[in-house]
């Protein structure tokens, strides 16, 4: 098996590997739908009804509905899919990745303005570095 | 002969299609964007490419779930921009090369990889965005383009070490084409930018500053680099500078570097840029 516990290290962070992979197929694949204008017209007029069109578990449709990125990732989700829900509301990946953050839309992009988050401290959880 | 005679790298953040689709290049924040590619618009004006081997990923536009190819090449006449969610950018299609395209698939598989053949492929914004950043908008593209899909969403990408050898293959086969062309080796995404989880707007100057630096120093330090390195120090999605290797092993041993620009921010990422030329 190939070892990637060493990514769990890093504070913050998911890898989308073959376990999320396989955990967030129908969630993902809910949100490749979503690059048809069609779709997401449907979508939007119901997104409950729309969702349970689709085998995906409870969680990962309250997720979808709540816009809970994290949420969504922790489902199996993976962001360039996710996009595809933000891409629907007319959100940006500076919207998106700010609300996974905990800090408001300004903080996040005032941060970035300041040259983005800084590394240090955030390479290694056990290291603390 | 066809020949290899620059290598250009280039980040191919979204945000940077919005504000140019929307007609806000001008704005205080993007002006400087733009501008960091004056000169290597000048430069490709005066050495335009007759065919841009384009090296970059899909972003789940045209591959899902269903079907995740390592290293594809886009052997059609005719690639039709993506609609990623937003409806497709309002650029031109964009022209392949089919002939040379489908020399580079033969070439590169009896040299022992095993790409994935495409004849049908939407682009989307990993392809289109340097092509605005070093075209603006023409009424069409003003050279063709050969799309090299890496996978870069699915973990596992591939090593860094194997897109510098395969580099490496583009070269050997780009050189055994008998018509005489002037093509150009093109690396997308990066730098340092990771679009998720409490760390998400991660950037790391110092390792991108490094990157680019090795690029002509030390490229073999570059290609030992492995995968929790780059997540590590510049975020998940920095994980797509394995694509930029790619284009330095296309270039062969030596590269002298004719420009670079780097600016953060540009939405969540550091935008990175380099014009490298092959010196033998």
């Amino acid at each position: 098996m190939t070892d990637l516990s060493e990514f769990d290290d890093i504070p913050g962070t998911t890898l989308f590997t073959a376990q999320r992979s396989r955990k967030g197929y129908w969630l993902n694949q809910f949100c490749m739908s979503l690059m048809k204008a069609e779709n997401r017209e449907r979508f939007r007029a119901d997104e409950r009804a729309y969702l349970d069109e689709w085998p995906m578990t409870e969680a990962q449709k309250q997720a979808v509905l709540k816009r809970d990125y994290n949420a969504a990732m922790a489902e199996g989700g993976n962001i360039y899919f996710l996009a595809k829900i933000f891409a629907t509301d007319g959100k940006s990946y500076q919207y998106a990745a700010g609300t996974m953050t905990g800090m408001t839309q300004e903080e996040y992009a005032q941060m970035m303005l300041r040259g983005g988050r800084s590394i240090e401290g955030n390479r290694s959880i056990k290291e603390a570095r | 002969m066809a020949r290899i005679t620059a290598g250009v790298t280039c980040s191919h953040v979204p945000a940077i299609a919005a504000a140019w689709d929307e007609g806000r290049a001008g704005d205080d924040y993007w002006r400087p964007v733009f501008a960091g590619f004056d000169w290597t618009k000048r430069w490709i004006a005066e050495n335009m490419p007759d065919v841009v081997v384009l090296v970059y990923n899909d972003h789940a536009s045209a591959f899902s779930l269903e079907l995740i190819p390592t290293f594809a090449i886009g052997c059609a006449d005719r690639f039709e921009i993506a609609d990623e969610g937003y409806g497709p950018r309002p650029v031109p299609a964009v022209e392949g090369h089919a002939d040379l395209a489908w020399h580079i698939a033969q070439s590169t598989i009896l040299d022992e990889f095993d790409m994935t053949i495409i004849n049908k492929l939407d682009v989307d914004h990993g392809l289109t965005v340097p092509l605005t950043l070093m075209f603006g908008q023409p009424e069409a593209w003003p050279t063709r383009i050969i799309p090299v899909p890496v996978n870069v969403v699915q973990y596992p990408p591939p090593t860094g070490n194997r897109c510098f050898l395969l580099g490496e293959a583009i070269r050997r086969a780009v050189e055994s084409f008998p018509e005489d062309l002037n093509v150009h080796v093109w690396g997308t995404g990066g730098m340092s930018h990771q679009l998720q989880g409490p760390r998400a707007g991660l950037i790391n100057r110092e390792f991108d500053t490094a990157f680019l630096d090795r690029l002509t120093t030390d490229p073999e330090a570059l290609r030992k680099m492995p995968h929790i390195e780059y997540v590590r120090e510049a975020g998940t999605e920095a994980i797509e500078l394995v694509m930029w290797l790619v284009m330095r092993g296309a270039l062969g041993e030596h590269a002298k570097e004719l420009y670079r620009f780097y600016h953060v921010p540009t939405s969540n990422t550091a935008l990175g840029h380099i014009v490298l030329e092959p010196t033998g």
